[in-house]
């Protein structure tokens, strides 16, 4: 087994990577357009094939693997960054993502999503949320708006969701960004990010769920009202959307209209900025509504990932080892006593 | 002048205070008697609570050794020498006593405060209420420090080494050599010299006290016992797990990767093992017991033999993953060390009440191998075991130890390493069949046809990416498959693929050849059954007896084994589980349980009893 990913790229296409299998998402889900920009971004990893491995949990997301022609393991509910991090500990030759779900990861799983994240195990975790649990027919989800009506809330939902960059974040994890279903070059960006990053790398997927949550996220789709509500994250530049600018305020931010404010105040997005605070206070800019819903990179940052901490210890150990011979001594060390 | 008594076996327990050192008192008195030529077997007995207030009875810590000039099954059932450091050791161990038997005790403890906390309303010393036994009371503590007034040690520190005091006195008694004892204390106080020194001279001072005091008039010897030839260590069970797994991961070739989460008594196995790493041994502390096995899984998936370690509470949270392995089919050795249950139950306690959630404790048809080690120094084996049924069957397999075996250590004559298996495993690595176009495919689940095992092609193998899931797989291919047929075909598939693990006939120990009755048991019940009907043997009595270490499959010869006796007597530390599967398994036998669950080991004498009965009443 190599010791790193390599990236001598392999002249593949977007088709090499569709498996035999077919697809079977409802027409129009979001997952399609999702799939279609995976396989079409997976060639510029520069891997052969076999070098990357797709691990996902339950759910109609986590469906992905088998319509991808690398290794593919379809497991448990909410399981799926525990396996992998089994998978990418053992195996630092390989590309190892995780596709799950707002179901998936931030309720059975939430354990193992905030524990992989601080851990900064070398996963890519595509999350694809939809805000509705697509694969049980729709009850609401961690994601989901307080009132929402669904067959197990019929009078509406009482739960307060979760946020989950704002969570990720709490996680401690180094590399957290947002991306739409709907914007393949957005997303082949943010994937090309994510991919870069060493060590855990969480991407939350806005994924529109026709079925039981159809038009979750239109007011950032819908050319009348995306202007007003989607802010375009971009590295070292001022934060600006339609006629309005994110500034400091108090101890956050806050959106204001960019006439009222001399352009100095305009907050410079950096990924890189150490200090959570900046990308969590980013995170809160959109509520349950999605008035003002960042996408893009919102923190990238180094630190050492724990596949590597926990390799090095295996390796310095046991480089130039004779294992049997070790054993035997193993065995021999300490109080032994012969029988003639 | 002291008189010498020979002795062909004795039971020793050290009991003190939690923090008067009684476990590295009693591994060092077994040291010595190891180094004598003696058979042992010992049993710690800690305290439930970490840091239980001193000098009162739940902070009791005790170590009991049986040792002997033959060989021996048991730790015991009733020591006949106590040394009892305090009187809340004394009231804690006394009524397990053998009358008549001898008690050291340390008399400095046995103040109005400390008798008053544990209850006594007089002083036992002196209200003749031991005078059935031999009461040996000496002045540990302030013979100590008397003995190390001359050393650059504070009054604290030398009162602290009152347990070397101890052992050395005990030592003198039963003529066990002192003199590694002194080379483990230099080396175990390295970097604090006058400790080291202070400690050994505690352990001559003690030494000589035996000697020069006139209330010790006897001392005793116990002759080597006659063990095959070879090299011996002592081990406990935990220990010779986390070396087994160790040596499969050598046998095998594969890189061994432990999943685990902290649980009593499991525990000390990720400790073990997170020393290994020059093994190639990967060890994660994972957040919980799910992802401790599914990190296992993951590894295993990826190439590596993928361990998980805990007991019943995390077993049963791992049961979900255990089923995915079962329909992933691959290799993933899950070991169980139960302790009393049900939820927290006793978890210092030992217990075998986890075969049944072993056998079928997960959703769906889920068959698994389930093992089960017979003494500590059988871990090892059962462990290489395990694994070679994992990678060659491609399964979850299960190791039942129990806090008995995990905690108990007897000799274990070091196996030779060239007798180590061979369990090196092929991953695939072509394509194996031809679709209806002819052109090569790679069907990740078309099965070896003599072991029913899938080809294990890891990530990275050219060509031969595939995706596998928890749902049902059509035969061959691996592809989504709801079709019925398919279904019911899989199942009884992966059911005969376990069915047809190939283990070892179930040996009978039957000399008399004329035994109406045969006692079977599993796990860690194989020491005091085996010393019951030996004790039954030499009174005469016909017995037969077998011992599973295989619970699933069972052996091939099982049914032909049971099916010669009139009756079969299955003791368990639960109410009935082996008995259970047997009479579903075999339901000519006649089955007659013998059940206690007392968070404790059968004693020999209650079973030699209990199946004297059994035999009596035909
Ligand atoms: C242990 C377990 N509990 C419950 C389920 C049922 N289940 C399957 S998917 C799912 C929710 C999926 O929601 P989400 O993760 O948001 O995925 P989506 O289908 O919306 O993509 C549930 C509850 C299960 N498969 N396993
Ligand atoms: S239920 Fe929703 S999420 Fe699931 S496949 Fe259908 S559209 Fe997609
Ligand atoms: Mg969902």
């Amino acid at each position: 087994m190599a010791d790193a990913v390599k990236l001598d790229a392999p002249k593949l296409k977007a088709k090499d990577f569709k498996s035999s299998q077919e697809v079977r998402w409802c027409p129009g889900c979001g997952d399609y357009a999702i799939l279609a920009a995976v396989q079409s971004f997976l060639p510029e990893l520069g891997l052969e094939r076999e070098n990357i491995a797709f691990v996902s949990g339950i759910g109609c997301s986590s469906r992905f693997p088998y319509y991808l022609n690398t290794y593919g393991l379809h497991s448990i509910h909410g399981r799926a960054p525990a396996i992998a991090t089994g998978l990418a500990v053992s195996r630092p030759d390989l590309s190892v993502w995780v596709v799950t779900g707002d179901g998936d990861a931030l309720s059975i799983g939430g354990n193992h999503l905030i524990h992989a994240l601080r851990r900064n195990v070398n996963l890519k975790i595509l999350l694809f949320n939809n805000r509705i649990y697509g694969l049980t027919k729709g009850q609401y989800s961690p994601t989901s708006e307080p009132g929402k009506l669904t067959k197990s809330s019929p009078v509406g939902s009482v739960d307060a969701p979760f946020n989950p960059l704002s969570l990720a974040l709490g996680s401690e994890a180094t590399f957290v960004a947002r991306t739409l279903d709907s914007d393949r070059a957005h997303l082949h960006e943010v994937l090309r990010a994510a991919a870069e990053h060493e060590g855990s790398a969480f991407v939350e997927i806005y994924q529109n769920c026709p079925i039981f949550n159809d038009g979750a996220f239109e007011v950032l789709k819908n050319p009348d009202t995306r202007d007003e509500s989607l802010i375009r994250l971009r590295d070292g530049e001022p934060i600006r959307f339609g006629d309005k600018v994110v500034v400091q305020s108090g101890y956050g931010l806050q959106v204001k209209d960019a006439a009222e404010v001399d352009e100095s105040e305009v907050v410079v997005h950096k990924a890189d900025v150490d200090d959570p605070a900046y990308a969590f206070a980013l995170s809160r800019l959109s509520g349950v509504a999605l008035d003002h819903t960042p996408i893009g990179v919102f923190r990238s940052v180094k630190r050492p990932t724990y596949d590597k901490g926990v390799r090095s210890q295996v390796d310095e150990a046991s480089a130039g080892v004779d294992r049997k011979e070790a054993l035997d001594r193993l065995l021999h060390a300490g109080d032994t006593w012969t029988v003639l | 002048m002291n008189t010498v008594r020979q002795l062909d076996r004795v039971v020793i327990r050290f009991a003190g205070d939690s923090g008067d050192g009684m476990q590295l008192t009693g591994d060092r008195f077994t040291a010595e008697t190891a180094k004598l030529g003696n058979d042992l077997s010992t049993l710690p007995n800690y305290p439930a609570e970490i840091r239980a207030p001193a000098g009162t009875l739940p902070g009791v810590s005790s170590f009991q050794i049986h040792f002997a000039d033959t060989d021996i099954l048991t730790p015991g059932d009733q020591p006949e020498v106590l040394i009892a450091m305090n009187p809340a050791a004394l009231k804690a161990n006394l009524r397990d006593l053998k009358s008549g038997g001898t008690i050291v005790v340390n008399t400095d403890e046995f103040t109005k405060r400390n008798l008053t906390k544990v209850g006594y309303d007089d002083n036992p010393l002196e209200d003749g209420s031991l005078d059935d036994y031999q009461v040996h009371p000496v002045a540990l503590a302030s013979l100590t420090i008397a003995a190390l007034a001359d050393f650059d040690v504070s009054k604290k520190d030398a009162e602290r080494s009152k347990n070397m005091f101890a052992l050395g006195l005990v030592s003198w008694m039963y003529s066990r050599p002192t003199e590694a004892t002194e080379d483990f204390l230099r080396a175990k106080f390295k970097s604090k010299p006058a400790i080291a020194e202070a400690n050994i001279a505690a352990l001559k001072a003690g030494w000589n006290y035996g000697e020069t005091a006139e209330a010790f008039a006897v001392r005793f010897e116990i002759p080597p016992a006659k063990l095959a030839a070879g090299t011996y260590r002592n081990i406990t069970g935990n220990t010779a797990l986390a070396w087994g797994i160790t040596a499969s991961g050598v046998a095998s070739g594969l890189p061994v990767f432990l999943g685990a989460y902290p649980i009593t008594p499991a525990s000390d196995i990720l400790h073990e093992l997170s020393k290994h790493k020059r093994f190639g041994v990967t060890t994660v502390q994972a957040e919980d017991e799910i992802a401790a096995v599914g990190a296992a899984l993951g590894a295993s998936y990826g190439g590596a033999l993928g361990v998980t370690t805990s007991s019943g509470p995390g077993i049963a949270l791992k049961s979900e993953t255990i089923s995915l392995a079962v329909s992933l089919e691959l290799p993933l050795v899950v070991v169980d060390v139960q302790r009393a249950g049900p939820s927290t139950g006793m978890p210092t306690k030992t217990e075998q009440a986890d075969l049944v959630m072993a056998m079928f404790g997960r959703h769906g048809e889920a068959p698994i191998a389930v093992l089960a080690p017979q003494s500590p120094s059988d871990c090892f084996d059962i462990m290489l075991e395990a694994a070679r049924i994992a990678l060659t069957y491609r399964t979850p397999v299960m190791v039942l130890s129990d806090g008995y075996i995990a905690n108990g250590a007897e000799p274990w004559k070091l196996p030779e390493l060239s007798d180590l298996p061979d369990l090196s495993v092929e991953f695939a690595t072509e394509m194996n069949a031809v679709d209806a176009k002819g052109e090569e495919i790679f069907l990740p689940f078309q099965r070896d046809p003599e072991t029913l095992a899938r080809p294990w092609a890891v990530p990275g193998t050219p060509g031969l990416q595939h995706r596998i899931g928890g749902i049902e797989k059509a035969d061959g291919t691996g592809d989504i498959s709801y079709d019925p047929v398919n279904h019911d075909h899989m199942v009884r598939t992966r059911a005969a693929k376990i069915a047809g693990v190939e283990v070892p006939d179930l040996e009978v120990d039957d000399p008399t050849g004329d035994a109406n009755v045969l006692v079977l048991g599993w796990g860690s019940t194989w020491g005091p059954i085996g010393a019951a009907v030996r004790a039954l043997r030499e009174k005469g009595v016909s017995i037969a007896r077998a011992h599973l270490r295989y619970l699933n499959p069972m052996p091939r010869n099982t049914g032909r084994v049971l099916e010669r006796y009139d009756k079969v007597v299955v003791p368990e530390m639960n109410l009935g589980q082996l008995a259970l599967l047997l009479r579903g398994g075999f339901p000519g036998t006649d089955v007659v349980g013998y059940n206690k669950v007392r968070g404790l080991p059968f004693t020999s004498n209650e079973l030699t009893d209990a199946l004297e009965e059994v035999i009596k009443n035909g």
